[in-house]
């Protein structure tokens, strides 16, 4: 027999979810699209990025939300050796919880930095935005080193 | 819809109400020896089980040993491609990339003298007649479409024969 005894073959398992998003979350994705980060008011006056729908400590509804600019520090990241199909970046990266500037909360994102070597708790880092935007975290592309500072 | 406040800049543009969120696994299945006979079979029409020496029931598809016994399947045991509906699923939701005209019936099908069953697809009959015990036998696709995938059986179909008794077959529901 020429064929191999063992048979192999690709096997997908796919499901096409969608799901609707609620208001907050939804007004954080349109920002998105429209080239801005928003952040929602928290009970306490605590910005809160990504936003949620309810106070973390109070559980009261938040509807504020806050325009805060691309740029942010990074809190605490881990290097990405072998990025997967999918992942943000098709080269090594970090993923990275940044604090964007004026709020008091992390969001969990890619850095390209290159190699770890660049990459330090408290660096500085921007928005990169994708070329065309949807209205989905994938709208940042990723975060980038902001030049000139380290 | 809870009021929430905008910045002006998104007060007159449309919000996003829903997002995409796929879920993909990506697999390389390798089917093992006695599976890879078994699909070999297929792509020649035989239904191959394998025989437990020590419970002498017959295992389909074969995964090379027996699971109550943990010894090894050797003897290899051709079963008819005919057999009985023990469990089915009418089928009322559509699956993207489904051609499916819904609703349609998913079933488990012991072939007679197996021990287990393969799960496939009952037509020719309407949905609402389909029951436990329908005496089924399988409906292949052309010789020249043949492969060793359990699709190379297209669905199975009622042979007209009178339903199996209960008895014959509760032990594989």
């Amino acid at each position: 027999m020429s064929e191999a005894r063992i048979l192999s073959a690709p096997l997908v398992l796919e499901y096409p979810f969608s799901r609707t998003v609620g208001a907050v979350q939804g007004a954080f994705l349109t920002g998105l699209r429209e080239g801005m980060v928003l952040g929602v008011r928290g009970a306490d006056g605590r910005v809160i990025c990504p936003p949620v729908e309810y106070d973390p400590v109070t559980s009261d509804e938040l509807t504020e939300l806050v325009d805060l600019p691309a740029t942010g520090t990074v809190t605490t990241w881990s290097w990405e050796p072998e990025p997967r199909p999918g992942q943000p970046l098709d080269r090594p990266f970090a993923w990275a919880l940044v604090q964007i500037d004026g709020a008091d909360t992390g969001l969990l994102h890619a850095v390209d930095a290159g190699s770890p070597d660049a990459m330090r708790t408290g660096m500085p880092v921007q928005v990169r935005w994708s070329d065309e935007r949807e209205g989905s975290i994938t709208d940042i592309a990723c975060f980038e080193p902001v030049e000139g500072e380290s | 819809m809870t009021d929430i406040v905008l910045p002006d800049a998104l007060r007159d543009v449309e919000l996003v109400r829903s997002i995409r969120t796929p879920a993909r696994l990506d697999y390389r299945f390798t089917a093992g020896e006695a599976t890879s006979r078994f699909l070999r079979g297929i792509a020649e029409k035989r239904i191959l089980g394998e025989r437990c020496s020590v419970c002498g029931k017959v295992m389909l598809p074969p995964r090379g040993s027996c699971p109550t016994d943990g010894v090894p399947t050797t003897e290899q045991v051709e079963l008819p491609d005919r057999g009985v509906v023990t469990t089915f699923c009418v089928v009322n939701v559509k699956f993207s990339g489904s051609a499916m005209e819904l609703p349609y019936v998913c079933a488990t099908i012991v072939p007679d003298g197996g021990d287990m069953g393969l799960f496939g697809l009952v037509q020719e009959i309407p949905f609402d007649q389909i029951r436990m015990g329908l005496r089924v036998e399988a409906v292949w696709v052309d010789d020249d479409e043949l492969k060793p995938d359990l699709a190379s059986i297209k669905w199975w179909k009622p042979t007209g024969e009178p339903d199996a008794d209960y008895e014959s077959y509760r032990e594989h529901v």
